[in-house]
């Protein structure tokens, strides 16, 4: 037998499920429960990228007519714990994928949107992850954004070592 | 007789011009429909499927 430097991979899971806290300046957490997230719009002119550190209105969607969309966005379904695999002695990802697809309906906007930015609304609306995809607008009509297959090279949120 | 929202109210399908697209990328699947009545979009719906996360990679470098 013989030691192989690596992180655990278990410990990528433990990250996405809160287990570890190295900070004395933590958040109060409830055990066994998960913070609630959100995922809210933003057009293609905001600025969003991974220096942003929470929600924010500065650039999110609002409707053209009607109450389609709601500022803060939509609740994110969450019926799947965080996992975690190992893809060798040394290496491995955890990873996580909302459940459901996030979906507003009988709206309108028409100055197009390009972001999904998704939070942490239990903690101070805290950012998580920006995701972009091709620029929508939506007349009268549904917008469906669905999620990917939650697996170690699909899933939306990974934390992976190699 | 399909009914389709519009912002006129809801329409009867057999009046209105259909349209339909794809996007297929290595981020996304999304398909997208519209209807004119004239010249006039009064409807559109769209629906994105996400791939996968391109910054995943990009974590795994700064955890490595």
């Amino acid at each position: 037998m013989a030691n192989t430097q690596s992180m655990c991979t278990s410990f990528l899971g433990e990250l996405l499920s809160a287990t570890h806290n190295f900070s004395s300046a933590n958040p109060a957490h409830t055990a066994n429960t998960a913070d609630t997230f959100k995922a809210a719009l933003y057009f293609t002119t905001a600025t969003l990228n991974a220096s942003t550190t929470a929600y924010s209105t500065t650039g999110e969607v609002t409707n053209t007519s009607g109450t389609g969309y709601t500022a803060g966005g939509v609740t994110v379904t969450n019926g799947t714990n965080p996992a975690s695999t190992n893809s060798s002695s040394t290496a491995g990802v955890g990873y996580w994928t909302p459940t459901a697809s996030f979906q507003w309906t009988a709206m309108t906007v028409t100055t197009a949107f390009d972001t999904v930015l998704l939070y942490n609304s239990s903690q101070s609306n805290k950012a998580v992850s920006v995701h972009t995809f091709g620029a929508q607008t939506i007349t009268a009509g549904t917008f469906t954004l669905t999620m990917p297959t939650n697996s170690t090279t699909a899933a939306l949120i990974r934390l992976s070592t190699t | 007789m399909a009914l389709v929202t519009t912002t006129h109210g809801d329409m009867d399908e057999s009046l209105l011009v259909k349209k339909e697209g794809t996007i297929d990328n290595e981020v996304e699947l999304t398909t997208w429909t519209e209807y004119y009545l004239g010249e006039e979009l009064v409807h559109r719906s769209a629906h994105v499927t996400l791939k996968k996360s391109p910054f995943a990679d990009l974590i795994a470098a700064t955890l490595a």
